[in-house]
């Protein structure tokens, strides 16, 4: 983390009738960080940012400010500004208009906030379009116009909600990395809220994985990709195959486990003997060949039944004697015509003993 | 759709605007009849039209009802406005269902019996409070911006349903104060609703003649007091005269509003 | 659910003021109307003498005066107005919904650059005198009329038809008047609805004109309620038009109210009349309310 606290969120929880949004949710975000809200659709990640922004009042708990209590605080009067997921351009008003509001309710001079308005533009790419109304600019344009609007006031806060949502994959890969540009330059503590996990892990330096109101595990991307501390961070990050059995003992610093559907398997963790154990294993750290690998701690024999080419790798479902389903992904280092192994192949798995991870539910 | 469905559905609407046109068309046409009769063809005159701008008690009508009508389709807009606002934003309030039937109600209400209860109740009024002191223009502007604000209620109410909240939380957002946000987002976003509002009163205030009759006075005779007892009497070619200055009037300025939003819509440009 | 942070005192104010004024110059109206029914008809300014005198200015007496109602009650020629007003205002409703119906739906599906004039024209004659409208109705029905000329003159009759003050020309009035009321909530509905739907019907093999019966006409039933009631209600309390021109067998209720109260000046009882014209109206204006603010709320 960068520095002390920027962002403080206590024990906040926030219901709609009987249900809660948000369930006694705390996090701590430092001064100039990426941060990312990650959940499926319905986790409160959106409630959360509201909270943030002062649109909603939390039910319990306390959200800090560089120490300062926001509680009661309106949105008018917060150091937090907010990119909407509509963008919601004032359509009545150029963009240059657009982008001085915040600064015209600050009470600045006429100049000092042309001066602002015209620096912002040009840092978003939008210069040349001071004079133009909302209804006559694409959505990628009108993106960078919320955001030059909401930037310009040089808040503390930067709250984006579903930012990259309404653009197509190409622009949304260009924007990614401009808004870790833009974030970079500009210094300002960026918190984004998305249900895309591939954006949240290129964009930020920390992400948190929300699931049903609650906060499931916060970490830096590799973090919780590496490291996810239940299943369903393992599941709802990245592609992976979960696998469930008892634990028999720990050998030569390894935990051994009897699995129904894969064997014994072989993995670096601890556990107690005899307790039920889930292990996570990514299909990146699958190594298949034709013939059994001399040694690695775990090895199987399976037949290729489903290949997704996907050209810069190749995603495939490999059925193992027990008939549960591997799923291994292989990057396409060479340039063939076929993929390296046919569907009903036989083919030979194998992974190291630290590929996998012990994950508590 | 078959194309003889949709010809058949051409046909009935053809025959629709036949319909609603017709009468107009009869009006105009008879209003440059030299003959008062319908009968007749006398030649094409303007006579009709001159007696019409002579005519004293019609020009002092006229002058009184647009009076009246600008006055209660202000008061209209200000009250209906505030109406629809409530009606749109809070779910909840002590006597809410009371004020949804006195808003909507009147939009239905047959006018014989709004001119009679707000007659009786100037007289009660004038009674106990000596206010207002005589039927005439007052009575009416207020008989008329009631019903009217029922109008103008549903307009802003049916407007603010379809507005786009997240403009003016990005407001509040950027730091402007609630009030701010009234003057300076909601209001000139909606005013297109709010102009129309305003000419929907005014037409019906224009248009009024059972209110009127019920709560007007001795100095304040309505165009459409004036027209109906003329009406009663018999044929009145300058009735015809009349009724085409107001066609006259009502399509040039719907032609000069087409003609304005034209000019906007090409101003905004086009995406890029 | 977003609710906006809002202060209490400018919702306040937005909710107080109209209601306040709702409250005292159409709510209270009707009380006293009420009150007035009950009262007895005298010589003077008013004409009346309310129910509830304070004579010497302190001493209330009570002198509740039924005589008004019996007179509706006994008096044919009130039930009789009453009847024909429901009945006529049926007719017209039923008519406009026929006419009305197939105009707002060929509008709906007109090209989109067509619907908006469409409708402005559908609207236009709405905005120009309505008076004058229904008096121009005259000089095209009477026996001297445009209509019957043009009959005479193509040789379809040889005696000039009847066509004016009589049910005839009652009906061609209400419904030229209040045809737009039912057109424009149909064309809301009818617009409103995903075209994709009927797309989905054919695709599941239904024909258009089976479509149209089992999609179109179940999902435009809140815009037919909405139309029948903004026609039938002020149509039964309508004045203008059997005043003009209507005949001695259409009586119609809001006329009667109109004569009692200018021509007879018997005030007491042109608000029994009022006060059970509002009786009978009740139920179809709470339902109107209830198609009203469906309407705009789904907006």
């Amino acid at each position: 983390m960068a520095g002390p606290p920027h962002l403080s969120v206590e024990r906040v929880t926030k219901r709609f009738g009987t249900v809660a949004a948000v369930d006694d949710v705390s996090l701590a975000v430092g001064s100039g960080e990426f941060f990312a809200l990650l959940g499926p659709s319905g986790c409160g990640k959106t409630t959360l940012l509201r909270l943030l922004a002062g649109f909603e009042a939390p039910d319990t708990g306390r959200i800090l400010i560089d120490g300062i209590d926001m509680t009661g605080v309106p949105p008018y009067a917060r150091p937090v500004n907010m990119m909407f997921q509509s963008y919601a351009l004032f359509p009545h008003m150029s963009v240059a208009q657009n982008v001085g509001f915040g600064l015209r309710q600050e009470g600045l001079a006429k100049t000092a906030i042309g001066q602002r308005v015209a620096a912002m533009l040009d840092l978003v790419q939008m210069g040349d379009f001071a004079a133009r109304k909302p209804s006559g600019l694409s959505g990628g344009q009108k993106q960078r116009v919320a955001l030059a609007r909401a930037l310009v006031k040089e808040p503390k806060l930067l709250l984006l909600d579903e930012p990259l949502a309404a653009l197509d994959r190409k622009l949304r890969e260009q924007t990614q990395f401009e808004l870790v540009r833009i974030q970079e330059q500009v210094g300002v503590t960026f918190i984004v809220v998305t249900h895309d996990q591939a954006e949240a892990m290129t964009m930020a330096s920390r992400i948190a994985v929300m699931d049903a109101g609650r906060l499931r595990q916060i970490g830096s991307p590799s973090e919780v990709y590496e490291a996810p501390n239940s299943r369903f961070v393992a599941d709802f990050i990245g592609a992976v195959n979960l696998l469930s059995g008892h634990s028999r003992e720990i050998a030569a610093g390894q935990l051994v486990i009897d699995t129904p559907t894969a064997g014994t398997l072989r993995v670096v963790g601890a556990a107690v003997p005899g307790a039920t154990v889930t292990i996570a294993l990514r299909p990146e750290k699958i190594a298949l060949a034709r013939e059994p690998a001399p040694s690695t701690e775990n090895r199987h024999e399976g037949i290729v039944r489903e290949i997704a080419y996907l050209g810069s790798l190749s995603l495939y479902r490999v059925e193992l004697a027990s008939g549960a389903i591997l799923r291994v992904s292989l990057p396409n280092t060479a340039r063939l015509a076929e993929p390296p192994f046919a569907r009903g192949e036989r083919v030979s798995l194998s992974w190291a003993a630290d590929a996998a991870i012990v994950v508590p539910e | 759709m078959s194309t003889r469905a949709s010809l058949l559905l051409t046909g009935v609407l053809a025959f629709g605007y036949l319909f609603l046109y017709a009468p107009i068309a009869s009006l105009i046409i008879y209003s440059f009849n030299a003959s008062r009769l319908v009968t007749v063809w006398a030649g094409f005159s303007t006579r009709w039209y001159g007696e019409l701008i002579g005519n004293e008690a019609i020009r002092a009508a006229a002058a009184t009802s647009l009076e009246i009508a600008v006055l209660s389709a202000s008061a209209a807009l200000v009250l209906g406005t505030a109406g629809g606002f409530a009606l749109a934003r809070h779910r909840r309030f002590a006597g809410r269902t009371l004020f949804v039937f006195m808003t909507t109600a009147p939009l239905v209400m047959p006018e014989v019996i709004t001119g009679l209860s707000l007659l009786l109740l100037f007289i009660v009024m004038e009674d106990w409070l000596g206010w207002p002191a005589d039927r005439g223009i007052t009575t009416i502007v207020l008989a008329h911006a009631t019903f009217a604000m029922a109008f103008v209620a549903i307009i802003v109410q049916a407007r603010l349903a379809a507005f786009d909240r997240s403009l003016e939380e990005a407001a509040l957002d950027l730091g402007a104060r609630p009030w701010k946000v009234l003057l300076v987002i909601t209001l000139p976003l909606i005013a297109p609703a709010l102009v129309t509002g305003w000419l929907l009163a005014f037409t019906l205030s224009l248009d009024d003649l059972v209110i009127a009759s019920f709560v007007s006075g001795p100095a304040s005779t309505t165009l459409p007091m004036v027209i109906f007892s003329s009406v009663r009497l018999g044929i009145s070619p300058q009735i015809n005269a009349l009724a085409t200055i107001f066609v006259a009037v009502v399509a040039i300025l719907v032609l000069i509003a087409f003609w304005i939003s034209l000019r906007r819509s090409k101003e905004s440009g086009s995406p890029s | 659910m977003r609710a906006i942070v809002n202060p209490r005192p400018g919702a306040r104010l937005a909710i107080a003021v109209p209601f306040a004024w709702l409250l005292l110059l159409f709510l209270a109206p009707f009380l006293i109307v009420a009150g007035i029914s009950f009262g007895e008809s005298s010589i003077g300014i008013p004409p009346y003498t309310p129910p509830l005198v304070f004579s010497d200015g302190i001493v209330p007496t009570l002198n509740v005066n039924l005589g008004n109602y019996a007179l509706l009650l006994g008096d044919s020629l009130y039930i009789r107005a009453y009847l024909n007003a429901v009945e006529f205002a049926a007719i017209a409703t039923a008519i406009c919904l026929a006419l009305g119906y197939p105009m707002a739906y060929a509008i709906a599906r007109a090209p989109r650059t067509w619907r908006n004039p469409l409708l402005m024209l559908v609207i236009l004659p709405f905005w120009t005198s309505f008076l004058i409208r229904v008096y121009a109705w005259i000089g095209i029905l009477k026996t001297n009329g445009l209509l019957n000329n043009l009959l005479l003159a193509s040789g379809l009759i040889d005696q000039p038809l009847p066509l004016l003050n009589n049910l005839f020309s009652v009906e061609i009035a209400l419904v030229y008047s209040y045809l737009p009321f039912m057109i424009l909530p149909l064309y809301a509905t009818l617009e409103r609805m995903d075209p994709a739907l009927l797309e989905a019907a054919a695709d599941l093999g239904c024909r258009p004109f089976r479509a149209f019966l089992t999609v179109t006409l179940p999902l435009s039933l809140p815009g037919i309620a909405a139309g029948c009631l903004l026609v039938f209600i002020p149509a039964v309390g309508e004045f203008v038009i059997p005043d003009l021109l209507g005949g001695p067998d259409t009586l119609m209720i809001g006329k009667v109210l109109w004569d009692e109260f200018f021509t007879n000046r018997d005030w007491p009882v042109a608000s029994a009349v009022a006060i059970a014209m509002l009786v009978l109206l009740v139920a179809p204006i709470a339902l109107a309310q209830r198609a009203i603010g469906r309407g705009v709320g789904a907006a």
